[in-house]
């Protein structure tokens, strides 16, 4: 059995400040996940009469994209490619002291203690993260071939789970990895190329309003990254919004299209 | 209560092209008009939600969660069948049907299955058009695996992925439809009461999670998709929120619950490690393509697996089952594993676990090709475990999974209250009494972009709705008992954590009516339920206050609503005198061990009517007709 101790960022509201408060957790398995320690402190809080901490989390499978803590510093915590709730208590020392704070971003403003609102990346996808399919129109599945390659490639860009650890990770606090994993699934694919370069100018206008930083290729959304997402993709979204742009100087001339839809 | 399923006249092929045509429509022009709620955003909630969108319709949606993203569809890992028949390998729409009524032991209804497997192949068509980057194969075509109880390849797959991926197509399709403005999302509100005016569902009372605040709102027709209550074993593959609220306050507004026994324990979970776990990880079906299942033939053999020769070892399923092998039904292989474990052959710490071997397939195919198929599998065992999957084997042990009951419907997905719709998960009506592998995501997605949009339709056109305002006396009153069941909550003060009170309800249900279930022990829940649901009353400790977020004020609700349904379950599983799919009843097996089923007495839906506090609910009864297949045994010898 381990002892932990813990300094957690404890706010009533969004509208209150916020300060980090300690607790011990002793008898702490090895086996534990992290948040299953946080499970038995939550219910001897309550016992004791205390406020529990509030955290999100739903699957506990490392696919959902609910939870995420800001564990010493890093988002999720020390383990490469791994969701605050796959991360077991045997990644840490017996004795050890962590820190607990929500995702720091303007865009996700703080709901309670660890809890945030991600509703800005709803927001996003709204603008434009989807190729428009209404139902009952499409043909047959196999009707396109497509290269295996590009389809892994776009598997690979759609397994994001919109966690929001890039934005944490992130100096500036950009969400460019998240809008540019799901500009570049489409991107790969044939089914996205009529709305390609659309795609990308709406959603990073939609990025861009909803208050997030931009991007100067730090890096540190890809090393957080619970799905290790790289790099490549905002590359690729960075040539799509160019491109967006000038199409963009030459539709205007001709068609008064609408920006999502 | 009269039982009518409104399954259309004719040949089976025919019935749902003809109810097609037979059924209203509400001309593009009126749409606009009527509005319809939809209950969670899982596969069904979310495509149905896009989709009567995308129709003209006014729709609000509304999910507990941060984001429609998250529903707990996403964590399906393995696949979704449709009988394309890419594979030549003789699947059709009558193949897919029969597997699916087989391997629901002969306790679904005929016309919903058979247009279950019609629409199969819209799904995968609709999906591909949506982006949503399936597996595929060198010359660029979409690539099949085979699952559990069938014969052919028709599961559709992206990695291990695949239910994160068909959501996120069903999210993205939604998320169109909101930013167009035609669909009102409602994220972080929690469906606590079902408001029904003159017998018919007009709306539902919210509480929003964030400010506490409970508001009503009211459309024309409602619709449940709020997944199944695998959760009622506390411990379950299903995610911490995944609840059975909204169907148990729709059950006790008069829909009726049916098959409420009818639960799946999954053969290959990972195995329990302590009292502090919060939940069980399912490791997909598919490893068992390529994955062999076995324990040592001798009792208390504490060796390491690679120190236990070939020949001291026993591959269970393949002895047992050797046409089908370890692709044998879920039921029947979590079954096996435990017969494995109760006769002392268990492997690993607690005894309750069996190997699941990958080192012929890995000689045979090599590493990498593993690797490619199941990587991520591999990576998230090794991450909870600490063992190296590709060097020794994993343990795994059944674990509650999926609930085939959930509430009645007709065959236009519509309850025993009218207006008020259920699909996916939370319906009870495609997957008898036990589900086939891949085929979760097929009905979820079925119900929701190629189903309800028709049906619900017929019902917007057909009824006489009179108008509701939000002063209305039944939609005060339902306000009025979300209130007071809040306060109710929060004012006991008592000493145990709703937690506490949920572990020990799942004890009891894991074992008086999990994988085996006999007379003595579910009259002993019987007994034990409604004394835990008093103490639960008197001494459960929810701390805060109704007016801002306060999740453990959501967990008591929930588990409240949990401890009734158990009882329910257990009610459920002691009169059907008769083992079937996941119900086992151990009095009623043959002699080496397989499930007995009862045709004369229990060929039929059990469908359970509440009529008021501690008083017992009616069983009603819809009878199965088998007119296109032939009741038989199952066997998968």
């Amino acid at each position: 059995m381990m002892k932990i101790k813990l300094n957690v960022w404890r706010q009533k509201d969004a509208a209150d400040a916020g300060a980090f408060e300690t607790y011990d957790a002793a008898d702490v398995s090895p086996d534990m996940s992290f948040l299953e320690m946080l499970d038995v402190l939550n219910e001897r809080l309550t016992l004791a009469g205390k406020a529990p901490i509030a955290f999100d989390h739903d699957c506990r499978e490392g696919i959902c994209g609910s939870c995420g803590v800001v564990i010493d510093g890093r988002p999720h915590g020390p383990k490469e490619r791994t969701t605050t709730c796959q991360l077991h208590m045997r990644s840490f020392e017996n004795g050890a002291e962590i820190t607990l704070e929500p995702w720091r971003a303007g865009a996700f403003p703080v709901v309670k203690d660890l809890v945030v609102d991600r509703s800005a990346f709803d927001r996003i996808i709204a603008a434009g993260g989807f190729i428009s399919a209404p139902t009952g129109s499409a043909v047959d599945g196999n009707a396109t071939p497509i290269e295996k390659e590009n389809a892994d490639l776009a598997m690979d860009a759609a397994a994001c789970i919109g966690c929001g650890a890039c934005v944490a990770a992130c100096p500036n606090a950009s969400a460019m990895l998240f809008t540019a994993a799901k500009v570049s699934q489409f991107a790969l694919l044939p089914q996205g190329q009529p709305e390609r370069y659309r795609r990308a100018r709406a959603m990073v206008a939609t990025m861009d309003q909803a208050g997030f930083g931009s991007c100067s290729n730090h890096g540190e959304c890809m090393a957080a990254c619970p799905k290790a997402i790289p790099l490549d993709h905002i590359a690729r979204l960075n040539r799509d919004w160019l491109k967006a742009s000038f199409r963009e100087g030459r539709r205007v001339a001709t068609s008064g299209d609408s920006a999502a839809g | 209560m009269k039982l009518d399923a409104k399954i259309p006249p004719g040949p089976i092929e025919k019935k749902w092209e003809q109810h097609q045509l037979d059924m209203k429509l509400v001309n593009p022009a009126n749409k606009r008009k009527y509005k319809v709620l939809v209950v969670g955003t899982g596969l069904a909630g979310a495509s149905a939600a896009a989709t009567m969108a995308e129709l003209g319709y006014q729709v609000s949606a509304f999910c507990f969660q941060d984001s429609p993203r998250r529903a707990h569809s996403i964590a399906a890992q393995g696949g979704i069948n449709a009988a394309k028949n890419y594979q030549n390998d003789g699947d059709s729409v009558y193949r897919l049907f029969y597997d699916t009524i087989k391997g629901g032991d002969f306790r679904a209804r005929e016309a919903n299955v058979y247009r279950l497997a019609q629409t199969s192949v819209k799904i995968i068509d609709q999906c591909v058009a949506q982006g949503v980057p399936f597996a595929r194969e060198y010359g660029g075509l979409l690539a099949n695996r085979s699952f559990g109880g069938a014969q052919v390849s028709r599961t559709f797959y992206a990695r291990g992925q695949t239910g994160q991926q068909l959501l996120l197509g069903a999210y993205s399709a939604l998320e169109r439809m909101i930013g167009l403005g035609r669909v009102q999302m409602h994220s972080r509100h929690e469906m606590l009461e079902l408001i029904v005016v003159n017998g018919v569902a007009r709306g539902i009372v919210t509480r929003d999670l964030v400010t506490g605040a409970v508001s009503s709102h009211l459309g024309d027709a409602v619709v449940l998709a709020t997944g199944g209550y695998g959760n009622v074993f506390y411990l379950s593959t299903n995610a911490k929120g995944c609840n059975t609220t909204a169907n148990w306050r729709a059950y006790k507004k008069g829909a009726a619950f049916a098959n409420p026994c009818y639960t799946q324990i999954h053969p290959t979970c990972i195995p329990v490690s302590g009292e502090y776990q919060s939940k069980l990880t399912l490791m997909s079906e598919s490893l068992r393509n390529d994955g062999r299942i076995w324990v040592p033939k001798k009792e208390g053999d504490k060796r390491a697996p690679h120190e236990i020769p070939e020949e001291e070892r026993d591959y269970y399923l393949e002895r047992k089952y050797p046409s089908y092998g370890n692709l044998a039904p879920r039921d029947i292989a979590s079954r096996a594993a435990k017969e494995a474990c109760d006769s002392g052959r268990g492997v690993g710490k607690t005894g309750l676990g069996v190997y699941l071997d990958f080192a012929a397939s890995i000689q045979r195919l090599g590493e990498s090709a593993i690797r490619e198929r199941y990587g991520n599998l591999f990576e998230m065992y090794a991450r909870i475990t600490d063992d190296d999957p590709y060097k020794t084997p994993m343990r795994i042990f059944p674990a509650t999974h999926y609930t085939m009951g959930g509430l009645w419907v007709d065959y236009n997905l519509m309850s025993t209250i009218p207006g008020l719709h259920v699909i996916g998960e939370a319906n009870f009506s495609d997957h008898g009494a036990n589900r086939l592998g891949a085929s979760a995501l097929m009905q979820g997605l079925a119900d929701g972009y190629f189903i309800l949009p028709y049906t619900i339709g017929n019902w917007l056109a057909t009824a006489k709705l009179e108008k509701v305002t939000a002063d209305h006396p039944d939609v005060k009153a339902a306000e009025a008992s979300v209130a007071a069941r809040t306060q109710q909550l929060l004012s006991v003060k008592g000493k145990r954590t709703a937690a506490s009170f949920h572990r020990e309800l799942g004890q009891i249900i894991w074992g008086e009516c999990g994988m085996a279930r006999a007379a003595t022990g579910l009259t002993r829940a019987l007994k034990r339920l409604p004394e835990l649901r008093q103490e639960f009353w008197s001494d459960v400790n929810v701390p805060g206050s109704g007016a801002s977020v306060n999740q453990s004020l959501e967990m008591a609700g929930r588990v409240a609503d949990f401890i009734e349904l158990g009882e329910l379950m257990c009610l459920d599983a002691l009169e059907r005198e008769e083992s079937c799919g996941g119900h086992f009843r151990t009095e009623h097996q043959t002699e080496d061990g397989e499930a007995r089923r009862d045709d004369e007495r229990y060929c039929h839906v059990a469908a359970w009517e509440y009529v008021g506090e501690s008083k017992k609910p009616i069983r009603n009864v819809e009878p199965l007709q088998f007119e296109f297949t032939h009741l038989a045994t199952r066997s998968y010898k």
